[in-house]
């Protein structure tokens, strides 16, 4: 508490809540909007923000199920918004566990290990972190089109292909763990070499159990990373149902067919569980996020 | 930090436990398969003549090979994973993108030279002469083909099998009738159209007839004829085309180049093209400077948003702060493809909330999406939106670290609001903030996504010769001029993506330098 109070501050307080409330309401708006539309009938944005006629229909087409209007037509959902959940998620977990699993065995030898090119190595990854992958774009779909060709599950419009060009982002995820690692102190991993350990066993009975709460973090910022990649995912995949969400959900908002309505009810169905998941973890994640680099 | 057995060059002492012994030799025969599956995908890209790939996959086995082998590269196994993923899907892609950028690798020159060759040996064309009438009669589950030609040559097959596709030679007999039955129908024939292509009709003179048209056979004859200078003798058109290995296509006696082509390397071509080709360096130049100025005045946009934000959260005479944070930071937290689909929906010109808005309140309805400067103000805005929470977490963070007697000395001289967050509070943090910065100025430098999904970088510029809009960020470009449309120029974008690598190498550079890495 300041010890030095100046005169006006009630006023300034009261003004600092007024202007705060102001811009949270111009931020929060589009995301209200949109929970709003979802419930709205029709694919037209104009409404106020509490649906005057209320309606199921969105959602229902949203969940797969085709919607009967009042009059008797029966609506069919217009794309697999499940399916491409499903996608997304099936894509983001394997991914997220290769890419744990990578950067943890490797965060442990650069925190505690002494080897030849450890410097150049880490600086290496932080250079190289930076470079967006929509510039290797060509060359990576080079590189599925010709490995396709000779390892089916490998080629262009596979999930596979998709999952393993993830790994190359690992490098961020690396500094993250080798950071926790090095705050944990290394004697017990000594003592336990002392009883005749070896050094993976280590590793994998002593330190692995203590990093828990870092393994979490690194697997769900894997995860987010995951579901939003879009680039790859665009080049990559082609057939309807092979999409991921941040691919499919485009196709609403189609130039000359906006189905605004619909797209509003999918984007809530699939954004909800992810921006929860991020709040509730949020002070890991921005902690990561921070130390690293930038949200992709 | 501690020493291993192998790093002392102790001897490894046989384990006494059993399990162990099985998952070290079962380690050893994974390690070995992997080693030999990498091996015959060298030999496959070998034998497909892709050296590039050959070299790539040889490198991985081998030194996965050598790694797991060799007891003084212990520590080594444990980030050979990791650091193999990063080779092959990062710093391959960026050689081999360089490497592109000196080829004119593109739509019309993508497959190799040998299958270029295969693919013009197997063109056909429609012999000069008579065409013959398909018709289809049924017998039994069979199907009988007949053929008519306007000369009145009339031909009948045997009873053929027609679910059957594979391609096969039936010979045909003349015959001086039409079967009895009643033949099918168009229906029919379509379904039967990938068996029907499959069959080569050979009549009693010996020429063979093919299918020309949905209901016509005629005869056909191989286009080209290979000769062994490797130039290629077209039939048809009775001329020579000889295969110009400077740009990749054979070509005519009268200098027509004929599609497909194979890659060839152009040198710096594609480089002195963006140069120097009016078309493609104006463009270029423009959308250059636009992503430099979207890319610094997101930054500056972001950066004050988030730290007036920061600052006014840091006052300790305000309450609520928990609930505010988590508001604010909510447009961090809802994933960027959807909250920029939502922005693309309501800025809509015709049916979007913002219009509807602006409308009510002043009149006005701009034309977000096709005036080019309304388009880059919405870039902006909604940029400004997906970006200032990590600005805000960043500033919160730092100014937190601020000591706070600092303001109490402030405030004993007299000092209000503006002066402690001009004179204290930004000072203290632009240094520790800078390296921070130049990723954020990276990042969005190469923020393809919000372009791709939000405008798709229209308007477009007009007067160019490849696809390019004055909302493009350079990655975008790239992005287009590789994917999108039907020119498909792999080589340019290639050139145009070195080209920036190169930006972004000198950025992380300065990045590592500033931020002083402790490694």
């Amino acid at each position: 508490m300041a010890m030095v109070q100046p005169r006006s501050v009630g006023v300034r307080r009261l003004g600092a809540h007024l202007a705060l409330i102001c811009f949270v309401s111009l931020i929060v708006f589009p995301l209200l909007l949109v929970i709003s539309i979802s419930f709205r009938e029709g694919n037209f944005a104009t409404g106020s923000l509490i649906p005057e006629n209320f309606s199921l229909e969105h959602w229902s087409l949203a969940l797969g199920i085709p919607w009967e209007r009042p009059d008797g037509t029966v609506v069919q959902p217009p794309f697999p918004v499940l399916l491409w959940l499903w996608n997304s998620i099936k894509v983001a977990v394997v991914s997220s566990v290769l890419i744990l699993m990578l950067a943890t065995t490797s965060a442990y030898a650069f925190a505690r290990m002494h080897f030849k090119g450890k410097a150049p190595l880490l600086k290496g990854m932080l250079i190289f972190q930076m470079f967006p992958a929509v510039l290797s774009l060509v060359a990576l779909y080079a590189l599925f089109d010709r490995l396709g060709q000779f390892v089916g599950w490998l080629g262009i419009n596979t999930h596979g292909a998709l999952i393993v060009a993830s790994l190359g982002a690992v490098a961020l995820h690396i500094w993250t763990i080798k950071g926790y690692f090095e705050s944990i102190d290394g004697s017990l991993e000594e003592a336990a070499m002392v009883d005749g350990a070896s050094t993976w066993q280590a590793f994998r009975y002593i330190l692995l159990p203590l990093s828990i709460p870092i393994l979490m973090v690194v697997f769900i910022l894997a995860f987010v990373m995951s579901i939003m990649e879009y680039p790859m995912a665009s080049v990559l995949l082609v057939d309807e149902h092979k999409l991921t969400l941040a691919v499919g959900a485009q196709q609403y908002l189609a130039d000359h067919n906006q189905r605004w309505g619909n797209f509003a009810a999918a984007a809530v169905l699939s954004g909800l569980p992810i921006t929860v998941a991020f709040l509730i973890c949020q002070r890991w994640i921005i902690g990561g996020l921070t130390a690293g680099g930038v949200k992709g | 930090m501690y020493t291993t057995n192998a790093s002392r060059g102790l001897p490894r002492h046989r384990s006494r436990h059993l399990t162990e012994r099985y998952t070290r030799w079962a380690m050893r025969g994974v390690i070995a398969v992997l080693v030999i599956a990498l091996l015959w995908l060298v030999l496959a890209f070998h034998l497909n003549g892709q050296w590039m790939f050959a070299l790539l996959f040889l490198l991985l086995g081998g030194s996965l090979g050598v790694v797991f082998t060799k007891r003084s590269l212990m520590s080594h196994r444990y980030i050979f994973p990791a650091v193999a993923g990063l080779g092959v899907f990062v710093i391959f892609p960026l050689i081999y993108t360089f490497g592109i950028s000196f080829s004119n690798y593109s739509s019309t020159n993508l497959l190799s030279e040998e299958r270029v060759r295969d693919q013009l040996m197997s063109q056909t064309y429609q012999a000069e002469g008579n065409a013959f009438d398909l018709a289809l009669y049924p017998e039994g589950d069979l199907v009988r083909l007949y053929l008519e030609s306007p000369q009145g040559q009339r031909f009948v097959s045997s009873p053929l099998n027609l679910a059957n596709q594979e391609n096969r030679q039936i010979g045909v007999q003349a015959t001086d009738a039409p079967p009895a039955q009643e033949a099918l129908g168009m229906r029919a024939v379509i379904q039967a159209r990938d068996a029907l292509q499959g069959l080569r009709l050979v009549t009693p003179d010996g020429s063979e007839l093919r299918m020309a048209g949905l209901r016509q056979f005629a005869p056909m004859l191989d286009r080209y004829e290979a000769r062994e200078d490797g130039t290629l003798y077209d039939r048809r058109d009775d001329r020579v085309l000889t295969p110009d290995h400077t740009i990749g296509f054979f070509v005519a006696d009268d200098g027509q180049r004929i599609t497909p082509g194979w890659p060839v390397n152009v040198g710096f071509s594609n480089y002195t093209q963006i140069f120097t080709d009016p078309d493609i360096r104006g463009p270029f130049m423009q959308i250059f400077v636009w992503t430099f100025v979207f890319a610094s005045l997101t930054v500056v946009f972001t950066l004050a948003v988030g730290f007036v934000l920061a600052s006014l959260l840091q006052w300790d005479q305000l309450r609520g702060k928990a609930i505010y944070r988590t508001l604010l930071i909510l447009p961090y937290a809802v994933p960027a493809f959807i909250s920029i689909l939502i922005f693309k929906g309501m800025f809509n010109q015709h049916f979007g909330e913002v219009n509807m808005i602006l409308d009510t309140l002043f009149g006005v309805r701009p034309e977000w999406f096709t005036d080019p400067w309304m388009a880059r103000s919405m870039l902006l805005i909604v940029n400004t939106w997906l970006g200032y929470p990590y600005m805000l977490l960043l500033c919160m963070g730092l100014i937190q670290a601020i000591p706070q007697d600092l303001y109490e000395a402030s405030a004993v001289d007299g000092g209000g609001p503006l002066t402690n967050l001009f004179k204290i509070t930004l000072p203290l943090i632009i240094k520790p903030l800078t390296p921070l910065l130049i990723a954020a100025f990276a990042f969005n430098f190469n923020n393809f996504v919000l372009i791709a999904l939000l405008t798709g970088g229209n308007p477009d510029i007009l007067g160019a010769s490849t696809p390019a809009g004055t909302t493009d960020l350079l990655v975008s470009y790239t992005y287009r001029i590789a994917f999108q449309d039907a020119g498909q120029n792999f080589g340019l974008a290639a050139a145009i993506a070195t080209l920036i690598f190169l930006l972004v190498a000198g950025m992380s550079l300065l990045n590592l330098r500033l931020s002083k890495v402790k490694v």
